[in-house]
């Protein structure tokens, strides 16, 4: 256990990587999947369809293979990304798919008559977005937020299978020279673990905080 | 871009994805129905026991649930080795993996839905005399089973495409024939343009078997 | 029989028409209403009375006629060869503003408290500043009875206490008509009457309304002219008194005869 302990500044790099490559992806993911859940939700058929497809389409395949594809086949096309830049690609592609889910589940719980007061006291659409559909549907957003930010960064674990020295790759070098797996591997898990155990713990406490709104 | 499709290396070599696929599904089913056991068994040791017993169980789960798949499998294929002293094949190593990583959800499914079985038809089962034990059997698994099938569709499927991860430890599965074929012959466009659609279309497909076993078991 | 002096009414339905699929939910309604007038609208449920209050603050569209609001076109504007063309958003959003409406279900936010929910439309759409949009706010929710509910939240109010506030947040616009949709079939019945004395006050001191509802006793009470719809028609309309003993009319007959042994 002495040599996992030994080996924490080896790793270090690499979770940097970690929580660097999983913020991007949340920041792009988010913005991506709020707009498109807008536009899914509200917006007409030949918007809905295209969305449609695409979030269907990447919630039905692993991210594994969504990773390797875009990673051999973008220069192929002639597009010269670095491996950091397919890998966010990929990932953000995905979590965004998921991401519009959850906007759409959010939006549409809500039930209609909140916006249909809206609209009789004569707010346009986008202050109906913005004073009553919004503060209502963020509190059914967060939870499953959070837990899409959590599979974030377990699939971040995958770029250590394109080369890009994440947390999940710098165990496996250090493992690569000390012929010591055990140890290791059960630091890193328990690395990820604090990472991803604080995150959806603030998710539970956000879910209890906002229950003072009843319906 | 000089890109020219052909998909003649693709065909010849279909059996690395059509059996590949056929090893996912086994792979994914073995796991769910070994999580289905540990996932039960906890959840009603969870539901039944007090203090010690719930910590353990919220416990395994926080852990499997919040650490990457990817990681557990290295853990247990090259890590558990090192130190029981004995080695395994990364089939049966993939498995034990899934299956104890689908448990962590089955515990989460089944609590719910044991805590989903309604109050008046457990009182009901009290009021005519039942044992807590009939009770058990005859009311409240029955109901919890039909209350969850939707979730174990969703986490079936799920783990169906969790099975892709088993590639990198070299299992013969449906990933795993598609980077052989990626590796060996460079068709990346080709091949992952069939891949993927065999596993969206299979997920459509077991949705689509389980729906129907659904609405034959369905209650509500 | 109209109360006002001025001709032109407030709003002017004319043949207005409405299906949903197969289904012919208004089959021609010519209907005026005048500036302080209550009309009250009756009839069996699916007699498209809901539909037509809703059509006239565009919350449903209607496929042929005119619904005009102070001589303004709600549905509809001229495109460019003439041609009718649904209105725009941001013109909705407009007209709307000067309509009120009260829901069946009340629809407050439940974000927002009170006072909030009535600052909320003075503020965004009438450009109010922030004070003055609290001082108009506390002023409506005092005359509806609820001075000193002004920083509850929805959740915490009664039924009767959250339906005042939807009427306060409705008329603190100064709408120019105030369209009312069953705001009474959802409450407790002891909470009824704390509802009806406020619409019966706003009536008093002037407001136009439509008023759709199942409450027989305010519709004599406190209607100019009481509209009997059934079938996407209005088969039959005039004062309370006129209407309400009308003979001969069978339709209008057994419908209130169901409705008195409902009330009994």
């Amino acid at each position: 256990m002495l040599y996992a302990i030994r080996s924490l500044p080896f790793l270090w790099g690499g979770l940097l990587i970690t929580l660097q490559v999983s913020a991007l992806v949340v920041l792009l993911s988010l913005i991506a999947g709020v707009v498109l859940g807008i536009g899914i939700v509200y917006g007409p058929r030949w918007i809905y369809w295209p969305i449609r497809i695409y979030s269907d389409f990447l919630r039905g395949i692993p991210l594994l293979v969504l990773i390797f594809f875009i990673y051999y086949a973008l220069p192929l096309i002639g597009v010269n990304f670095t491996n950091v830049m397919s890998v966010v690609v990929a990932l953000s592609a995905f979590e965004a798919a998921h991401i519009i889910e959850v906007v759409r589940g959010a939006i549409q719980s809500i039930h209609r008559g909140q916006n249909e007061a809206a609209k009789a006291i004569g707010l346009r659409f986008t202050q109906r977005l913005l004073y009553v559909i919004a503060p209502q549907a963020i509190r059914r957003f967060l939870p499953p937020w959070i837990n899409a930010v959590v599979d974030t960064v377990k699939g971040s674990a995958l770029v250590s299978l394109v080369g890009i020295v994440d947390l999940t790759l710098a165990i496996q070098q250090v493992i690569g020279r000390t012929y010591i797996p055990m140890p290791l591997y059960v630091l890193g898990a328990v690395m990820y673990f604090v990472i991803n155990y604080t995150l959806s713990s603030a998710s539970r406490r956000l879910e209890s905080r906002f229950a003072y709104i009843r319906e | 871009m000089s890109y020219h499709l052909n998909y003649g290396y693709i065909w010849t070599h279909f059996s690395k994805l059509g059996w590949g696929l056929v090893l996912s599904l086994e792979l994914a089913f073995v796991s769910i129905l070994i999580g289905m056991a540990i996932g039960l068994s906890l959840a009603l040791a969870y539901t039944g026991c007090g203090g010690l017993v719930r910590r353990a169980v919220a416990g395994y789960v926080e852990f499997i649930r919040n650490v990457p798949l990817l990681l557990l499998v290295y853990l247990v294929f090259y890590g558990v080795p090192s130190v029981g002293g004995f080695a395994y094949d990364a089939t049966e190593s993939f498995v034990i993996t899934l299956s104890v990583y689908a448990g962590a959800t089955m515990v989460e499914v089944f609590r719910a839905g044991l805590a989903a079985v309604p109050r008046g038809l457990i009182d009901a089962g009290k009021a005519i005399g039942l044992t807590g034990w009939q009770r058990l059997n005859c009311v409240r698994l029955p109901t919890m089973f039909r209350i969850v099938l939707p979730s174990l569709s969703n986490a079936f499927v799920s783990l169906f495409k969790d099975t892709s991860l088993a590639s990198v430890i070299a299992v013969p599965e449906l990933t795993y024939g598609a980077q052989w074929i990626n590796t060996n012959s460079f068709r990346v466009i080709e091949v992952w343009s069939v891949a993927a659609p065999m596993y969206l279309a299979t997920g459509y497909v077991l949705l689509f078997l389980l729906q129907r076993l659904e609405r034959r078991f369905s209650v509500h | 029989m109209t109360e006002s002096t001025s001709p032109k009414p407030v709003v002017s339905i004319r043949a207005v028409k409405k299906s949903f699929g197969a289904n012919r939910v208004l089959d021609g309604i010519d209907l005026d209403v005048h500036k302080g007038q209550v009309v009250v609208v009756i009839g069996p449920s699916g007699s498209g009375k809901t539909t037509l209050l809703r059509c006239i603050n565009l919350l449903e569209t209607y496929d042929e006629g005119s619904i005009q609001v102070d001589g303004v076109e709600v549905g509809f504007r001229d495109g460019s060869a003439g041609v009718r063309q649904p209105r725009r958003d941001r013109d909705l959003a407009r007209i709307r503003a000067d309509i009120g409406m009260v829901f069946q279900l009340f629809n407050l936010f439940p974000h927002l408290t009170a006072l909030e929910n009535v600052m909320l439309g003075l503020r965004k759409v009438r450009g109010r500043s922030s004070a003055e949009a609290r001082k108009i706010a506390e002023q409506w929710l005092a005359r509806v009875g609820l001075g000193d509910k002004l920083d509850s939240l929805p959740s915490q109010l009664s039924g009767g206490q959250q339906q005042r506030v939807g009427i306060a947040r409705a008329v603190a616009m100064d709408p120019k008509v105030l369209l009312l949709d069953e705001i009474t079939s959802a409450l407790d019945p002891e909470l009824v009457g704390e509802v009806l004395t406020v619409v019966q006050e706003l009536a008093k001191d002037g407001m136009t309304m439509i008023v759709v509802t199942h409450e027989m006793t305010f519709a004599r009470d406190v209607g100019t002219r009481i509209v009997f719809m059934d079938g996407g028609r209005i088969q039959i309309q005039g004062t309370p008194r006129e209407v309400l003993s009308a003979t001969g009319h069978d339709r209008l007959k057994s419908f209130l005869a169901r409705i008195e042994m409902k009330h009994h």
